[in-house]
């Protein structure tokens, strides 16, 4: 009966977790075969996708991909925090939950809504540059669109929502008595924030940087159409190469080397958290 | 409140204010999208010298719009509930059981969170070439449960987590057998959180694109992957009018979810002390 019942329950995942398995050696074993150009077959074994990766059109992907990461890891912190600090401890029901549906509303909208809303803000005639015409500062448009600038500040503004939702997670599970027991010796708010509700939200912020480091690496949608192919990542590139070039051994050669750098990246966070986490401990 | 009030005047007013700012921000785009999707003019420019309900009317008219939306939601529905299946019936399962290789199921099942889309998109879309596996519904289904199972796993662990196993143990000691008690007390105690993460999966596949795009054809396009293709045909504001639909639907739903499940409880992000 019990073994019954547990074939029953884990197998449908089991079946779930084979297919991600096999889609993911699907291009661990692509990025080691030769591309036959005009052909969706695949030669022999070779290293040559690796070792072509010099190349300065892959690393610029790679870099900006990173330095767009780690920008908007930092970016989404400073701008969440106060978000899910009101979230949790304002009073008022309603404001509450007017906080709630605002932060957490685009996170359900998906990427081609954030980031077509983001052309309507940053284009030559959108919003940013409609209004500073209208006052008189400028006189021709800003470039904000095919920008670095303008693709971060969409990918910050995408990855805000579900680190607001971690850290709100850590804050609300603070227990309120230690920032009392502080403020009852004397600490000032601000003091009570720094030692006490800071270093207690530690796990939220550490998940935040974990997550937002991974979904920004992972990210098509904002570059590419932001982007416009002035700001190449990981991603835009993996889909140029798939999809105009048909070379699927490259696209996931690249996609093999992206994995390889998350893994990598999430290791040295892991390592410099550890320190954090040390401080959130006491 | 005891702390903010003992806050100097300054930093109380510095708080709403950075609040106030912040929440600006996130509602910028939002704002200025339905501001453009009513502009009369066939290219986005602000400030809209006349208004206009036409955009409105192509998103409708439009057939790929039509034939995603269709699409989508086929594609919702099921994702969504094999999702929910297979994801109560694991949670349950490590929750009471243990069995072999769990660590590693679950390790494997969860990492779509780090994977990028786009890596498992092109797995995915490699298995097909391959295999002559057609490339219809059920790779695009079987894509979105990838996705969104995560998800439900975390509202589901979240709702047992609150569960008091007290009243199963309580169905067992009447002699109710192990399917008994899954059917008539746990389940249904979890039916809130259930129907959360239920919700939470549909609304994630239904807006999901990086990966939809590698897997999808003509034929299975959804909804963003329509959206995407018309950006890089049209410049006129049919996408602003779409949005704001949208927006406007996806806000309705979590509002109504808040209203009667308490997105706060689901979301377990409420102050506990």
């Amino acid at each position: 009966m019990r073994s019954d019942l547990r074939a029953w329950l884990v197998s449908p995942a089991v079946i779930v977790a084979a297919c991600i398995a096999v889609s993911l050696i699907a291009v661990l074993q692509f990025s080691f075969r030769a591309f036959i150009p005009g052909s969706l077959d695949v030669g022999g074994f070779t290293f040559a996708n690796f070792t072509g990766m010099g190349k300065s059109i892959y690393v610029d992907a790679f870099s900006n991909t990173l330095l767009l990461s780690v920008e908007t890891t930092v970016f989404s912190l400073l701008v969440a925090y106060p978000l899910a600090y009101a979230l949790v401890r304002v009073q008022s029901r309603a404001l509450k939950s007017f906080i709630l549906v605002v932060s957490i509303t685009p996170l359900f909208l998906g990427e081609i809504v954030r980031t077509y809303s983001w052309i309507a803000v940053l284009g030559s005639n959108g919003f940013i540059n409609g209004a500073l015409r209208a006052l008189g500062v400028i006189d021709s448009p800003l470039a904000l669109m095919f920008t670095h600038l303008g693709v971060l500040v969409a990918l910050v503004h995408v990855t805000i929502p579900v680190v607001v939702l971690m850290l709100a997670t850590a804050i609300s599970h603070i227990n309120r008595d230690f920032e009392k027991a502080a403020q009852s010796l004397g600490a000032g708010p601000i003091k009570v924030f720094l030692t006490v509700t800071l270093p207690l939200s530690m796990p939220g912020i550490l998940a935040s940087i974990t997550t937002s480091f991974a979904w920004t690496f992972s990210a098509f949608a904002t570059p590419q159409m932001i982007g416009g192919g002035r700001v190449p990542t990981v991603s835009t590139l993996v889909y140029q190469l798939g999809f105009s070039s048909m070379n699927f051994p490259l696209a996931a050669s690249l996609s093999v080397m992206g994995l390889v750098l998350t893994a990598a990246s999430l290791f040295v966070l892991g390592f410099f958290t550890k320190r954090l986490k040390a401080i959130g401990g006491h | 409140m005891k702390i903010q009030s003992s806050l100097p005047l300054p930093l109380r007013i510095a708080g709403p204010v950075l609040v106030a700012l912040l929440l600006a921000f996130v509602l910028l785009p939002v704002v200025v999208v339905t501001i453009a999707s009513f502009n009369e003019k066939a290219i986005i420019s602000f400030p809209p010298q006349s208004w206009s309900l036409k955009w409105f009317a192509r998103v409708f008219s439009y057939p790929d719009f039509r034939d995603g939306f269709h699409a989508s939601l086929i594609i919702t529905a099921w994702s969504s509930s094999l999702a929910l299946v297979i994801g109560t019936g694991l949670a349950i399962a490590v929750k009471w059981l243990d069995f072999k290789g769990k660590n590693t199921l679950l390790a494997i099942l969860h990492s779509p969170l780090v994977v990028p889309h786009f890596t498992l998109g092109l797995g995915l879309l490699i298995l097909v070439s391959q295999t002559s596996m057609q490339r219809g519904y059920g790779t695009v289904i079987l894509c979105h449960v990838m996705l969104v199972l995560p998800f439900v796993l975390r509202s589901v662990y979240v709702s047992m987590e609150n569960l008091d196993s007290r009243l199963e143990q309580a169905a067992a000691s009447l002699g109710a057998s192990p399917v008994k008690v899954l059917f008539t007390v746990t389940i249904p105690l979890l039916a809130p959180g259930l129907f959360g993460g239920w919700l939470f999966a549909a609304i994630m596949s239904f807006s999901e694109f990086t990966a939809s795009l590698f897997v999808t054809t003509q034929a299975t396009q959804t909804l963003p992957v329509a959206m995407y293709n018309y950006v890089r045909e049209y410049a006129d504001p049919t996408l602003a009018a779409l949005s704001v639909i949208y927006i406007a639907v996806t806000a309705s739903v979590l509002a109504f979810a808040n209203y009667f499940l308490g997105l706060g409880r689901i979301l377990n992000i409420e102050d506990s002390h």
